[in-house]
C-alpha cells in the first residue's frame, strides 16, 4: 500500500524545501516556539473545546462537571448485572491485595504489594500485559543527569505541560522519584538504551528543558512492561493471576471500606466475587471511547472502566475535561490508522509541514497545542494534505533525521515503525510520514493522593485511570514515569492497609443500587450499562442477520 | 475515524474472499486480518490486545493458494490477500522456569540448566520462519546455546512473545521465555551500570532538592510561569556532556 502517484507528486514539495530547513536546523534555527498566550489561543482549536461535544454530568459525585459525552456515557450507565442477583455469601476468591489492571501500574502494584508480604490477585479484561503501557514508545522521563537537570526542573516541566493546575504534591512525588525507578529497572535487568560506558542515553520530548527521556529503542513501553511481567511471574505462589475476567463493580463493606470486587469472566460469562483487604484501581485509559469520533492508539479494552466502577463508589472525577491527542498518529495507510508515531521522531529533527511543504509549527510544542496546530492548519487553513481515504493529513519529515544524523539512524533509532511501514512499501528514511491528531491519553481521571489513597478506605488508585499528577496535559514520558511511581507506591500502601488498618465487614453493593437509582430518577435510559469492556466494531449488516443474538451494551452474549 | 468509521470507507471497495478456519467470507481487500474477523462478524475476546503489532496477541498462521508454505503474520498488522487461509493462535502454552533474578548468576549454561531442551535444537529454523517479526530466532537459540547471554539478549530484543516459534518447534523449545531470561540477564548483569542515576537518588534522599521545589510548590501562579518561562532549554543538537550556564537548582 505504498503512497499512490497523486500523492508521490505531494511529496515533491517537501522534497524541494527539505535541504533549507535542514540548512536552518543546524544553524540553530527552529521555528518560533508559542509564548503562553500563543498556546492559550492555539488551545481554541483544541477539540476539548468543542462545546458541542461536551455535556454536564447529571449525577454522581462529580455531578455539574462538563466533559465529553463519550465520559458521562460511561459515567451515567447502570450496572451490567441485577444486584439483586449476586450472591455475596458466596466467594470465589480471597486475597490481601486486589489489583484491577494488568498494565504497567498494576503489575508495579502487585509487586511491591507482594514485597511487603501480601498475596496479590491481578484480575485483567485481556491477557497480563495487554495495555497501554505495552504500546507505548518514546521514553520515560527522569532526572538522572547529575550536572544537567535535577527534580526542580522536571517539575517545572511538568506543570508547564499542565497549564499549572497540576496537584503539586502529586508531581512532587513524580519527579522525586523518578530517578528511583530508572535504578529499579536497572535493576530488574530492563534494557534501557545505554552508551558504552553504561551511561544511560536520554532525548527530549515535547515540553522538556532537559533530555531526560530514557528509552530502549522505539519500545520502550513494551520492554518495561515485558520486564515487570516477567518479574511478576516469577511469583507464582504469592502473585495469582486472573486473565480474562474483567472488574464489573467494587464491594464496599457496612464500615464504608471497599472489600473487593465483582468480576466477570469473558470466557464463561460467570460472575465472580473478589474479597480483597484492599484493592488497587489500575485500569488504565480510555481510547477505545473514540471520543468525538477520533480514532485513537490504544489497546482494545481501554473502556475506562476504572472510572465507572470507582465513581458509584463515590470517588469524584478531575481533570477529565481534557483529552490528550497525539499530535502524530498514523493517517496512512488505512491499516496503520491511529497508530502512534513516537514524539522521538520530531524529538531527532523531523519537521511537521503542510502540502506546500513550510513549517507551521515549531515541532516540540507540548502535545495539545501541537495537535491543536494541526488541526488548525488542515481544517481552517486548508494547508492539509488530502488522503486517498478522503482525510486530511501533515507530513512529519522522518528523511530529515537521516541527513541530520546520518544514514541507518531512522533504521536504528525507530526500528519498530521502520518495519511497519515497510511491511506497506513506505521506507520512512526516504519518504516522509503522514499524521493526524489521535485519541491517546486521559489526562485526568479519578481523585487520589500521594499515597494513592482515595475518599474510600481500602481503594487505591495508580496510573492513567487516576487524575492530578498531569494536570490538564500529560508531557511525553511522564506516562511511563507515572504508572511505575504510583503503581509501586499504591501497592506498597495497600499491603500495608491490609496489614493494618483493614476492617473485615459484611459485603454489600448498596452503593450500586442507589446510583441505579439516582440514574433512574434522572431519566437515563436502561440500556446504558457500564463499564463497556470492549468496544463496538461490529458489522452492520452481520447484526442485521443475527436475529437471535442479544448485545448488553456492546458486548454479544 | 475509528474502526468502525473504516468499515464506511470500505463500502465500494473491492471484496475478496479469505477462509476463516476454512470457512469462505468476502473481505474488503484493505483490511488486516483482525479487522476483517470482525468484518465477518467475529467478536474479538482472544486474540486482541494492542492492535499496533507489540503485544503479541493476533499471532496468525496462514497459507496463499497454490503455496504449500506456512506464512506467519500479527493479524492486527497483516492486510488480507485473495483465498488466503487463516487462523489465530491466541495462545500457546510454552515451558516457563520461574527464578530469582536477584539470586541467579549470569553463567553460560543457566541456559541448558534451565531449560534443557533446549539442547534438543535441531536447527531446522522453523522458529526464524515462523517469526512475525523478522527476528533470527534460531541465531538467539543458538547463542544461548553457547551461552552468550549478550547475543541472544540483543537478537531477541524485537520478541513480542507471540508463542508461534514455540508453537511450530519440532523440539519442543518455548523460545520466547528463553529469550527474556537473557534480556533481563544482560540488562541487570552484563550493560554496565549508569552509576550516575544512583548519584542521583542519593541526591533525592538527602533531600537536596527539598528547599527549591517546596518554594515552586508553593510559589503563585504568575511567578510559577515566570520562572517556567525563563528556564534554560537544553539545545536541541546538544552532545551528552552538556551543562547549563547556571549551577542552580542542580
Amino acid at each position: 500500500m505504498a503512497y499512490p502517484p497523486e500523492v508521490k507528486k505531494l511529496i515533491q514539495n517537501v522534497e524541494r524545501t527539505r535541504a533549507e530547513r535542514i540548512a536552518a536546523k543546524q544553524a540553530g534555527k527552529e521555528f518560533p516556539a508559542m509564548t503562553l498566550d500563543e498556546r492559550k489561543q492555539m488551545l481554541e482549536h483544541h477539540p476539548d473545546y468543542k462545546e458541542e461535544g461536551r455535556r454536564e454530568l447529571v449525577a454522581g459525585p462529580s455531578k455539574g462537571y462538563r466533559i465529553a459525552h463519550e465520559y458521562c456515557d460511561i459515567l451515567e450507565a447502570y450496572s451490567r448485572y441485577d444486584p439483586d442477583d449476586i450472591d455475596l455469601d458466596t466467594i470465589q476468591y480471597a486475597t490481601d491485595v486486589l489489583v484491577i489492571g494488568g498494565g504497567g501500574a498494576g503489575t508495579a502494584a502487585a509487586l511491591l504489594a507482594e514485597e511487603q508480604g501480601a498475596k496479590v490477585l491481578i484480575a485483567t479484561k485481556l491477557r497480563h500485559g495487554d495495555a497501554n503501557t505495552m504500546m507505548a514508545e518514546g521514553g520515560i522521563q527522569a532526572a538522572t543527569k547529575v550536572g544537567a537537570d535535577s527534580p526542580y526542573f522536571h517539575y517545572l516541566d511538568v506543570l508547564g505541560g499542565g497549564h499549572f493546575v497540576n496537584d503539586p504534591e502529586l508531581v512532587y512525588t513524580l519527579v522525586t522519584e523518578a530517578p528511583d525507578i530508572i535504578a529499579w529497572l536497572e535493576d530488574l535487568g530492563c534494557m534501557l538504551s545505554k552508551f558504552p560506558d553504561g551511561r544511560m542515553k536520554t532525548m527530549h520530548g515535547g515540553g522538556t528543558c532537559r533530555k531526560r527521556m530514557h528509552y530502549a529503542a522505539d519500545i520502550t513501553g513494551a520492554e518495561i512492561m515485558r520486564t515487570i511481567r516477567d518479574e511478576a511471574r516469577n511469583r507464582p505462589g504469592s502473585i495469582t493471576l486472573l486473565e480474562f475476567c474483567p472488574a464489573v463493580d467494587l464491594l464496599l463493606n457496612e464500615h464504608g471500606h471497599c472489600e473487593g470486587a465483582v468480576l466477570f469472566n469473558l470466557d464463561t460469562h460467570e460472575y465472580y466475587i473478589v474479597r480483597a483487604k484492599a484493592t488497587v484501581i489500575a485500569t488504565g485509559g480510555s481510547g477505545r471511547l473514540h471520543t468525538q469520533g477520533f480514532m485513537c492508539t490504544n489497546h482494545y479494552g481501554a473502556t475506562g472502566d476504572g472510572l465507572t466502577m470507582a465513581y458509584r463508589a463515590g470517588i469524584p472525577v478531575r481533570f477529565l475535561h481534557t483529552i490528550q491527542y497525539h499530535p502524530t498518529g498514523a493517517v496512512f495507510p488505512e491499516q496503520a490508522e491511529g497508530l502512534l508515531i513516537t514524539e522521538k521522531v520530531r524529538g531527532a529533527g523531523a519537521h511537521i509541514l503542510n502540502v506546500d511543504g513550510r513549517q507551521f509549527v515549531y515541532e516540540r510544542e507540548p502535545r495539545d497545542v501541537e495537535a491543536a496546530a494541526i488541526i488548525r492548519e488542515c481544517t481552517l487553513v486548508g494547508k492539509g494534505v488530502p488522503t486517498p481515504a478522503g482525510k486530511w493529513g501533515a507530513w512529519l519529515d522522518s528523511p530529515m533525521i537521516e541527513i541530520l544524523s546520518g544514514p541507518g539512524t531512522v533504521q536504528r533509532e525507530f526500528p519498530g515503525k521502520y518495519i511497519l511501514f515497510k511491511r506497506y512499501g513506505i521506507e520512512i528514511d526516504k519518504e516522509p510520514m503522514l499524521i493526524y491528531p489521535t485519541l491517546h491519553y486521559q489526562n485526568g481521571g479519578l481523585f487520589y493522593d500521594n499515597k494513592g489513597k482515595t475518599s474510600v478506605p481500602g481503594l487505591f488508585v495508580a496510573g492513567e485511570v487516576g487524575g492530578g499528577v498531569h494536570g490538564e496535559n500529560r508531557l511525553m514520558g511522564n506516562s511511563l514515569l507515572d504508572v511505575l511511581v504510583f503503581g509501586r507506591i499504591a501497592g506498597r500502601t495497600a499491603a500495608a492497609y491490609s496489614q493494618s488498618d483493614y476492617k473485615a465487614g459484611k459485603l454489600h453493593l448498596e452503593h450500586v443500587r442507589k446510583y441505579n437509582g439516582e440514574l433512574k430518577a434522572a431519566g437515563i435510559p436502561p440500556s446504558k450499562v457500564a463499564p463497556m469492556l470492549l468496544p463496538d466494531y461490529s458489522n452492520p449488516a452481520v447484526r442485521k442477520r443475527q436475529l437471535t443474538t442479544d448485545y448488553h451494551g456492546t458486548l454479544r452474549e | 475515524m475509528n474502526d468502525t468509521q473504516a468499515l464506511k470507507i470500505t463500502v465500494n471497495e473491492p471484496l475478496v474472499p479469505i477462509f476463516i478456519m476454512g470457512k469462505r467470507y468476502l473481505i474488503p481487500s484493505s483490511l488486516t486480518i483482525q479487522k476483517a474477523l470482525e468484518y465477518a462478524g467475529y467478536q474479538l475476546v482472544r486474540g486482541v490486545g494492542c492492535r499496533g503489532g507489540i503485544c503479541g496477541a493476533c499471532g496468525t498462521v496462514y497459507r496463499i493458494p497454490k503455496d504449500h508454505t506456512i506464512k506467519v503474520g500479527l493479524a492486527c498488522q497483516t492486510v488480507v490477500e485473495r483465498d488466503m487461509r487463516i487462523a489465530v493462535l491466541p495462545f500457546f502454552p510454552a515451558n516457563r522456569k520461574a527464578y530469582n533474578l536477584r539470586q541467579v548468576l549470569p553463567e553460560p549454561d543457566i541456559f541448558a540448566r534451565f531449560y534443557p531442551e533446549i539442547m534438543r535444537c535441531m536447527g531446522c529454523n522453523t522458529c526464524t520462519k515462523s517469526c512475525p517479526m523478522d527476528i533470527s530466532t534460531m541465531e538467539y537459540i543458538s547463542a544461548a546455546i553457547r551461552g552468550d547471554i549478550e547475543k541472544a539478549a540483543t537478537l531477541s530484543f524485537d520478541c513480542v512473545m507471540c508463542g508461534l516459534c514455540t508453537a511450530r518447534c519440532p523440539g519442543e523449545l518455548g523460545q520466547y521465555n528463553i529469550g527474556i531470561l537473557a534480556r533481563r540477564l544482560y540488562g541487570r548483569y552484563i550493560a554496565r551500570k549508569a552509576t550516575h542515576v544512583h548519584e542521583m537518588v542519593e541526591r533525592v534522599a538527602q533531600g537536596r532538592y527539598e528547599e527549591d521545589l517546596r518554594r515552586l510548590m508553593a510559589a503563585p501562579g504568575e511567578e510559577l510561569k515566570t520562572i517556567y518561562t525563563r528556564r534554560e532549554v537544553e539545545p536541541e543538537l546538544s552532545q551528552d556532556f552538556w551543562e547549563p550556564k547556571s549551577p542552580e537548582h542542580l
